[in-house]
Order: structure tokens, then sequence, then C-alpha cells
């Protein structure tokens, strides 16, 4: 069997302030000698940018392909490239089928025309024709719950109805292949349950699906396999677990470490911190339900027995505001421990602030910022509400 | 819900019209150049319902509506009569000033509007181009569409004066030469518009230097007077050059029964048609980019 789709070798580059040149006349006009220079030294000096750098994989009919990896890495580029929206700089895809791709909901949509005109917009823009538009008419509006809107200028409309009424017509999409870039992170949970059971049924009916997402429950939902980008390039290709627990360890263990440079006079000091698992393995991803452990490895010029210093710990999120603290007892080895323990902190990046002091007296040594290690939400409860900033950790509470 | 069932006739057509899509084709960087005609063909439909949407929207709101198409050409020739007709008394071969210069305007207004609209078309519509992906040429051709629209309305209008004025027509003059001038009217338009638009993606100067170049447009073209008031055989030529007056000429010669000169019409044509060459070239050659730059 043919692949019904052919990627080789694709590579896209970027010059690095692109977007900005469309200001260039103003230059061109007022300094034509200069602009023209300046513009040939720019085109020396831009760096290049390859978002994509020799991609090669293939994809049977039928196959549910989810895309992984962190911003910048490619993904959007990637499908950018497969639905024609922007060319390759090198390399080339075949097709097999006509592609329905699914960047935005309700591109095209607007806000003066009604729901009913809305639909008939968006759905051609996808690609329907105007018969397959009024065939499935009944079923779009069936779908998308609006019913007695469809008459009303979508202006009018909540946000969730127009959501609603997008992904209801580009369900209705009947491609060979269908591409989406995450348009499930966002609308509420009820509307996120029925967009997976749709996708669901879109993979089962045989149709090929590529899936780009950082929501690894969905990825391992509806991708029997999943492609992992890195910095442009395919690091991992396989099941989609394995590729998925790839992602999550690659990505931040290197950042998980503070080690000092040089030996501190100090009576303490820190030589090592680490964020790492139960065993001890360094690790900078951990799911929600994962305890956290963070290993302090302390140096000492005085004798471990005659001090009174301990170890207070700061939790920092991303926008370094303090989640929480956590001061230890007296140091009295060289290998401190703790246990974050499960279910505590939300998805998000984390750093910490630590110090060794004699309580209200003395600060002997300060780390500040150090050893990014991040949660990744693998389901809980709030995680259905996407995007939405839920705090900074699971609260402890009884709904009484 | 939806169950699978509902879907399956539907499914039937889309095997039995599996042809009409091209079933196996590559995405490479961009190579030679093409009209690419059949993929347009393709997308007709999307021509209808963006033309459709911009008309729609353009007067949704407004409690006159379509009237508007009709009032705002009505309104400049009252204000063109009064200053032109009666204040500097335009020679105009004979005819009611308001007959005349309506009969430019017709024209006129295609070309303007439609210039206006095509040329910053790519940049309104930038949140589609960057996300989906269809022949870019659509968006600047259905945005002159509108102006169409509006062409034809104003036409009924026309017609009601030439009744008013005892304007006598040849109907099969009109029959003939007033599609004629209509396709070299859209043609220099789009020509001009394609243009306009490619560049504007990447240079926005040309958002704020179009409604300038209109405005100086509508002076150099016999909108006001008549191209009969330049004596020189050079100055018809050199006015010839441009495809408007040509358009604008015929039309008087199509409702005002002026006479043809059709070594003059052949090189506005010949212009038009070069406009639209380069247009279409440039526009073609850059739209590859356009997702990248809008």
């Amino acid at each position: 069997m043919k692949p019904i789709i052919e990627v080789r070798n694709l590579s896209k580059k970027y010059r690095v302030g692109e977007r900005d040149r469309y200001l260039a006349l103003r230059d061109v006009l007022s300094n034509p000698f200069r602009a023209v220079s300046k513009r040939v030294k720019q085109q020396w000096e831009d760096a290049e940018f390859w978002a994509l750098k020799d991609i090669t994989f293939d994809i049977y009919p039928g196959e549910s392909i989810g895309i992984i990896g962190r911003n910048g890495a490619g993904k959007s580029t990637l499908l950018k490239i497969l639905s024609k929206i922007t060319p390759p700089t090198k390399g080339w895809i075949t097709c097999r089928g006509r592609v329905a791709s699914l960047l935005e909901v309700g591109t095209g949509f607007h806000p003066e025309l009604t729901g009913r005109e809305n639909i008939f917009l968006n759905g051609s823009i996808l690609g329907l024709r105007k018969w397959e538009i009024e065939d499935q008419f009944d079923a779009i509006v069936d779908f998308s719950g609006v019913e007695y809107f469809l008459d009303t200028p979508l202006k009018r409309y909540s946000s969730g109805m127009q959501l609603r009424l997008a992904f209801a017509v580009a369900a209705h999409l009947e491609p060979e292949i269908l591409v989406i870039d995450e348009v499930l992170a966002v609308g509420d949970a009820e509307f996120q349950k029925r967009c997976m059971g749709k996708m669901d049924e879109v993979s089962k009916s045989g149709r090929t699906v590529l899936f780009v997402s950082h929501n690894t429950g969905a990825l391992r939902n509806l991708c029997a396999k999943s492609i992992l980008l890195e910095n442009g390039k395919i690091v991992s290709q396989d099941n989609t677990s394995i590729v998925i627990d790839k992602y999550l360890q690659n990505n931040l263990a290197k950042e998980a470490l503070y080690e000092s440079k040089i030996t501190k006079s100090s009576d303490l000091f820190f030589k090592k911190i680490t964020i790492c698992d139960e065993n001890g393995n360094r690790k900078g991803i951990f799911l929600h339900d994962e305890p956290i452990y963070i290993s302090f490895n302390i140096g000492f010029n005085v004798s471990q027995e005659k001090h009174d210093y301990n170890i207070f710990l700061l939790v920092l999120s991303s926008d370094k505001s303090k989640v929480f603290a956590a001061e230890s007892g007296v140091i009295r080895k060289e290998n401190m421990i703790i246990r974050i323990e499960r279910e505590f902190l939300v998805r998000g990046r984390y750093t910490i602030k630590a110090f060794i002091h004699k309580p209200q007296v003395v600060q002997i040594d300060i780390v500040d910022d150090v050893c990014t290690f991040e949660v990744v939400d693998n389901g809980s409860k709030l995680n259905v509400h996407g995007d939405y900033d839920y705090g900074k950790v699971f609260g402890k509470y009884t709904w009484l | 819900m939806v169950t699978e069932n509902q879907f399956e006739p539907i499914n039937q057509e889309v095997e039995d019209l599996k042809d009409l899509y091209p079933v196996e084709y590559r995405i490479e960087p961009p190579a030679r150049f093409s009209l690419g005609l059949e993929e347009l063909w393709h997308y007709r439909e999307l021509f209808y319902f963006f033309t459709w949407r911009d008309i729609k929207v353009k007067y949704k709101q407004a409690a006159l509506g379509f009237l508007w198409a009709i009032l705002q050409p009505l309104a400049l020739v009252v204000v063109f009569t009064l200053v032109f007709g009666k204040g500097l008394n335009v020679e105009t071969d004979g005819i009611p000033y308001p007959v005349f210069a309506y009969s430019g305007l017709l024209f006129w207004n295609i070309f303007a509007s439609g210039l206006q609209s095509s040329a910053n078309s790519m940049v309104t519509n930038a949140n589609i181009i960057r996300k989906i992906y269809f022949p870019r040429l659509i968006i600047p051709m259905s945005a002159i569409l509108v102006s169409v629209f509006d062409f034809v309305m104003a036409l009924v209008v026309y017609s009601g004066l030439l009744l008013y004025y005892h304007q006598s027509v040849n109907l099969a003059r009109i029959i003939l030469l007033l599609p004629f001038s209509l396709i070299l009217t859209v043609i220099a338009t789009f020509g001009l518009g394609t243009l306009l638009a490619a560049l504007n993606v990447k240079y926005r100067d040309f958002q704020y230097t179009i409604p300038f170049l209109i405005q100086f447009l509508m002076f150099i073209n016999p909108v006001v007077y008549s191209t009969s008031i330049f004596r020189s055989e050079t100055a018809q030529y050199v006015i010839a050059l441009n495809p408007m007056a040509g358009a604008i000429n015929l039309s008087r010669a199509a409702f005002l029964s002026s006479s043809i000169r059709w070594d003059l019409v052949s090189i506005s044509v010949g212009s038009a048609i070069l406009l639209f060459m380069v247009g279409i070239y440039v526009f073609r050659k850059t739209e590859a980019y356009f997702a990248d730059l809008a």
C-alpha cells in the first residue's frame, strides 16, 4: 500500500526579523542608498532560522498520527506546509487525498452574518461544495445546538456558541486527510468531550488524522503513533506512549540541576541541588500525580554536629511568585531530600529559591530561581478547562 | 449527536465525485510560474461566497441597504453637475451634464471602489490567509465583483436618468459596447488591483497611498470632462494609454452615440491587458509567501 502522505527532506527556512520587512519602503524612499546598503548588509547578518530541517516520514491511510513538541519545535510550520499555506524551502510532500486542515476553528466567520450564512461561508472556505453543505446542513445545526439562533448575526452569539458552531462545520468535513492543530484547547468541558468523541469517530471511520497537541492525554487517546519534533527535527517516531515519555523526559532534565562552581567559605553551602524521582534520577518533567523529589547536597566547613543551620526552601511559579515554603530541621547529613507530594502542584513551570540560615539570625548561602522543572497535567479534573489558569496548587477541600 | 449513518449517503457521493479533486499532488518549493486556472475552477464557488459575503456585510447594517449603491453615484452626479456643469460649463458635446457625468461615473466607480477594496483585500483577509489554503487570486477578484454588483444597481438609475432627459439611445450599440466597456474596466481594475494587493502585503505604505492615487486618477480620467476638449492628436493617443479613459469613452459611445475611434480603443485594450498580465504575474510570484508576510 502506498503511503497517503509522503514527506521527504522537508525544510523551511525563515529569516529572523522577516515579519517586520513591510516597513522597508519608508527607508527605501527616504534614503535609497543607505536603505539598499543596509538591506544588503542585513541580509548577510540576518540569522537564518530553520523552522524545519530534513523532515522525512510516511503516513499510511487510516493512521492517526500525533505530532508533539515544545513551542517553536516546528509543529505549526509542518502543519502550515501540509495545508499549503506556506511553501517549503526544500524537499517535498506527496499527498494522495484531499487534505482539510483545521488550524483554527471558525476561520472566516464574519460577525455581521447570521449563523446560517456563516455555516455556508465557513464551509466553503474549508473546501466544502455548496451541495455538500446543503446536504449536511441539518446535521451541522443539530451538532452545534444553536438552531434557535440560526438567523441571528454571529456577533450576538456567546463565544461558546460561536465555537460550537465552528466545530460543527469542521466536524462535517469529509476529507481523506484531516489535519488538526490544538483546536481542542478551547471551550468548556462538555464541549471538549464532544470534540474528543467526534475526533475519535473520525479516526475510527478510516480517515487519516494528523493531530498536533500539547495535551498528552488527548494524544494518548486518539493516536496510536506519534512524532516528536525538537528544534525542527524529528527526534522520535514511535508508539505514542513511548514518544510522550521521551518528550516529557528529554525536555527539561538538563535544567533540573544546580551545582556550585566554587567551594564556598561559609559554614555550610549548597554543593548541588537536583530535582529527581524517588530513585534519585534527575528529571525535569513530572506528571501532576507523581511525587517530586528535591535533593540538596550540602558542603560543610564546620562539623556536621556543631551548628544549628537549616534549609529554607521556596518553590517559585513561572511568574516568580512564591507557591509555598518548606523549612527543614537542623542539617545533620550531607543529603537532605524533600518530597513534594503527588497531586499538589498544578501544571506549569517551577523553579526554586533556597537558603541555609539560622532562623532570624543569619543567611549564609542563597540560591534563587534555579532548578527548572515542569508539571504536566495527566488528566486531572481541572484539566478539562484547557488553558484556563486554575491557580498554583490543587486545593485540599471537600464540598459539603 | 450525529450518528454514523447520517454520513453514509454523502460519503457515497464524495466517492463518485472523487475525480473532481486532484487525488495526488505535490507540495514543493515554488518553481515555475503558472496561472493555476485549473485550481481556480475547483474553487469557483468561493468567488460567489466571498462576493456574497462582502455585498451582504457592506449593506447589512445600513437602514437604506442596497439603496446606497444607487444613492452614492447619484449624489456625486448632483455635485458634479453643480460644480462642473453649471459652474464651470464643461464642454460635453451637447449632452445634458448629468447624463454625461453619470455615464463616466458608472465605470469610474467600478475602478475606484474595486481598486480600493482589492488592493486592501489581502490585508483585510489576512486571518483567513494565515489559516487556510485556497487560490489567493479569488480574494482580489471577488472584491472587484462587489463593485460590479454596485455597477448593475447604478445602471438601473442611469436608465431612469436617460428617460428623464429624453436622451435617445441606440439599443444595439448598448448591447454591443456596454459589455465590452465593462470587461475592459474589470481587466484594468483587476490588473492594478492585484498588483497593489501583492505590494500592500509587503509594504503597508500602499494602504495610505491608494486613496490619494484614486483621487488623482479621477482627474486624469474623462469622468467630469470629455476627451474631445484636447484638440491635439498626440494627446488623444496618450490618453488612450489609460484603459479607463478608453472604457469611459466607450460607455459614452454606447449610451450617447458619440463616435468611436477604434485605433484609440485598441491602445486602451492593449494597455489593460498589459496591466492585467503584470498584476497577475507579480501576484502569483509573491502569493506563496503571503501567509508569512501578512
